[in-house]
């Protein structure tokens, strides 16, 4: 058996498919997105990018009815999109195996919120597995199939950015050939009506029961005695860094199943021991499940509810033990954020924004930068889709004139996931808003992702194309506007003109990320003696652009010779070096 | 490198500077020599343009994949700001191997901040410092992309894992399109000894 280092990701992908994986649908989001792109390598499965996690989660349900083993895969916030189908599939149960994989984001690695997704096994009663590497994300996902076809439920696996994008040792299995299950209408079972669903709860209820018991035998949930009088009980990634900080020091109760948790299991294990801490980022999940059985254990008073934890924080607070002695940068050193890359298309548009002082509400993608110094466009950012919806609230909150001087500015994947729906609410709702669809014909700030509007499949395959312009006047948009966004006079005219506008209209600010191989920009710029300083092109935020004592220098490593400077600069100044 | 302790690289820089990439082929390097090895990386939003940090642990055993202050054995830094920044992550006796380039954060090139002085003769002076032309010697080779390969080639004089080992994961690691010149990369930084500063030889293992 050929052993192999893979990422968290990968390896969760390696499982699905070795337990007979049929169906897979997900919408990308960081830490998730490797998952679905890896079952790409697997050409027995069927795979897509879905417009949104709601979609994608309702694409795998249907397949588990019909009988597949399916699998939908999400960030932490992805879930709360999918929330709704997932407490009512709770009572459906699975005919194919049914996963739901979310990673969560301790420390906002990428991420609007660090909320902790283990409530919503509990909220929606469905069972949760948590894996601490890349072998138990491929083992883990493997069981969790096994598990939803035995007890008629979904399960979910609960992943974090550092389990996710570790790489670990993973055993490679050949794929278990599992056949369709029949499909039979069951009405009692599928249709979801008050008077069935009454008595799924009652069946919800009892399986809890069951996985409960569940949860004192399985092997998933395993102690490791040292002999210790300290107890340490533990799940994911945090058991690692318990591992690394605590070693054979203590003993272990190392929880592979988070949801439902184990009574007796963990009540002997703490009568065993002098002292247990629960070591647990985010929430006091398991630490209250504790409370609740009437023990005292040390949890959130000595451990942060905050952020990602460490080896040395741990060892702090178990053994009181400091950390090894550093050496100090004295000098308090600049900071280094995200920026736009040389060449983004967004550069363009949010300059033009800022010139013309508008209200900009954002959304979620590579263009949320654009609240960052020096274009500072951005006003909000939510979630996904909410720069429409939003904006629709706050021209009618603070009438006509406002909203002349404000527009929404949203990508072409986020307009697809859960822009659209805000947009028919303006046209319904006599809005006169102003929607800009960043449009750079790619899912960016993920990693490239093809989505409906690029015509192209999860795989490559060409395949039909949402076309931005029809889709906007189906909508009911009646003024639907073209422009690039490198063109900043013409750009400018057009928000001008659009924003003017009582009545909703749509600019699509259409330009290819920099990043995508088909965009060949060729050459670099130089600045000419024309120069008088006046620094119009630093507005521009252009990691290719500095000023080096009183010289306006581009930076040769990083300008791609996009030429949106060139259309800035008054001066004729920023020409193309040969 | 003994079997037994666990041994930390980390490597830094500025998202877009292949960091990922070297972190790969260090990871895929060392399983060949029968370590536990973890790779720990990022993705998403920081990789635009921010500092990002991957880290490469093996030994034995290796349990949290994430590297603290005082801990590693070997800083590859890309850039020189964000090796002045890690410098609080090297362990006691641990070496860092930077490139003397030097890219502007938003906040220098905007003026609210100035980026520091001297940062490798700062660092020379306190640590075991190697500083390498990297982008120079990566233009060498055919791509100012490749510094990334030129600094895995400026460590890889100081494990002792064998030339040929270090060019087979490459081999499987490089895209063929690139594969000539991430050979020729590995092969100026691995053959930088004289060049990079004195002492070079007296600290290499």
């Amino acid at each position: 058996m050929e052993k192999k280092l893979m990422l968290g990701n990968a390896a969760v992908a390696r499982g699905a498919y070795e337990a007979g994986v049929r169906v897979v649908s997900s919408y990308p989001g960081t830490p998730s997105t490797e998952i679905t792109e890896n079952m790409v390598q697997y050409e027995d499965v069927f795979c897509e990018w879905a417009p949104n996690e709601k979609v994608a989660g309702e694409v795998a349900i249907g397949a588990s009815i019909a009988g597949a083993r399916a699998m939908s895969c999400m960030k932490h916030v992805g879930l709360n999109v999918m929330a709704d189908p997932v407490f009512t599939v709770s009572y459906i149960g699975a005919n194919g195996g049914l996963v739901f994989c979310v990673a969560d984001d301790q420390g906002m690695h990428s991420s609007q919120n660090e909320q902790d997704s283990r409530h919503y096994a509990k909220a929606s009663k469905i069972m949760m597995l948590e894996p601490s590497d890349s072998g138990e994300c491929k083992e883990f996902t493997k069981l969790a199939f096994d598990l939803s076809e035995e007890y008629d439920t979904p399960v979910f696996l609960r992943l974090s950015t550092r389990v996710s994008h570790s790489q670990s040792f993973v055993t490679l299995e050949d794929r278990k050939e599992v056949t369709l299950k029949p499909y039979e209408k069951n009405i009692a079972k599928n249709v979801m009506m008050p008077a069935n669903a009454v008595k799924r709860h009652v069946i919800v209820e009892e399986r809890m029961k069951a996985l409960t018991k569940l949860a004192e035998i399985t092997p998933l949930n395993r102690t490791e005695e040292n002999g210790a009088k300290i107890g340490v009980i533990c799940a994911g990634i945090a058991y690692m860094y318990a591992k690394e900080a605590l070693g054979d020091q203590v003993d272990y109760l190392k929880l592979g199943m988070v949801y439902p948790l184990p009574e007796e299991k963990i009540k002997a294990f703490a009568a065993a021991h002098e002292k247990v801490f629960v070591i647990e980022e985010l929430d006091p999940f398991i630490e209250e499940h504790c409370r609740a059985l009437g023990l005292s254990v040390i949890g959130k008073e000595a451990f942060s509810l905050l952020g990602e934890y460490t080896p040395s924080m741990i060892k702090k607070a178990v053994l009181k033990e400091e950390a090894p002695a550093y050496e100090a940068v004295e000098e308090a050193l600049p900071v280094r954020p995200p920026v736009m890359c040389a060449g983004c298309p967004h550069r363009g548009t949010f300059y033009v924004l800022k010139k013309l002082g508008l209200t900009v509400s954002g959304d979620i993608g590579c263009y949320t930068l654009g609240a960052a110094a020096p274009l500072q466009s951005v006003d909000t950012t939510i979630c996904m889709g909410a720069s429409v919806s939003a904006a629709h609230g706050m021209a009618k909150a603070r009438g006509k004139e406002f909203n002349r001087k404000l527009v929404s500015v949203i990508g072409d994947s986020t307009f697809m996931h859960s822009g659209m729906t805000g947009l028919v609410d303006i046209v319904y709702n006599q809005g006169a808003n102003t929607v800009i669809i960043l449009d750079n014909s790619i899912t960016g700030m993920t990693g490239h992702q093809d989505n409906p509007t690029t015509g192209y499949t999860i795989r490559g395959e060409e395949t039909k194309q949402v076309n931005l312009i029809t889709l906007c006047h189906g909508l009911g948009v009646e003024h639907v506007v073209v422009a690039d966004p490198f063109d900043v006079k013409e750009f400018e005219r057009v928000v001008k003109e659009e924003t003017e506008r009582d009545e909703p209209s749509v600019i699509i600010a259409q330009r290819p990320c920099a990043l995508l191989k088909k965009v060949k920009y060729t050459g670099k710029v130089a600045i000419n003696d024309q120069c008088r300083k006046c620094k119009q092109c630093m507005k521009l935020g252009c990691p290719a652009i500095s000023c080096v004592g009183d010289q306006i220098v581009i930076d040769e490593s990083q300008c791609v010779g996009c030429e949106l400077c060139i259309g800035v600069c008054p001066f004729h100044a920023i020409e193309k070096a040969e | 490198m003994e079997k037994k302790k666990t041994t930390n690289i980390m490597i830094v820089g500025v998202g877009g500077q292949g960091t990922l990439l070297a972190s790969r082929i260090l990871g895929n390097t060392v399983i060949n020599e029968g370590y536990d090895v973890k790779v720990s990386e990022v993705h998403g939003m920081s990789q635009r343009g921010g500092s990002v940090v991957t880290y490469v642990k093996f030994g034995e055993a290796v349990y949290s994949p994430v590297i603290e202050k005082g801990e590693a054995d070997i800083i590859l830094a890309f850039e020189s700001l964000e090796a002045y920044r890690a410098l609080p992550y090297l362990k006691k006796g641990g070496r860092m191997i930077a490139n003397v380039q030097q890219m502007n954060p938003m906040p220098v090139i905007t003026g609210a901040a100035e980026y520091p002085a001297d940062i490798h003769e700062k660092l020379a002076e306190r640590i075991d410092l190697i500083s390498v032309p990297a982008a120079e010697l990566a233009k060498e080779a055919g791509s100012l992309k490749a510094v990334n390969v030129v600094l895995i080639g400026v460590m890889a004089r100081f494990t002792d894992i064998a030339y040929d080992k270090w060019i087979e994961t490459i081999k499987k690691t490089v895209p063929p399109k690139f594969l000539e010149i991430n050979l020729k990369a590995f092969d100026l930084g691995y053959h930088q000894e004289g060049e990079t500063g004195s002492g070079l030889s007296a600290q290499r293992d």
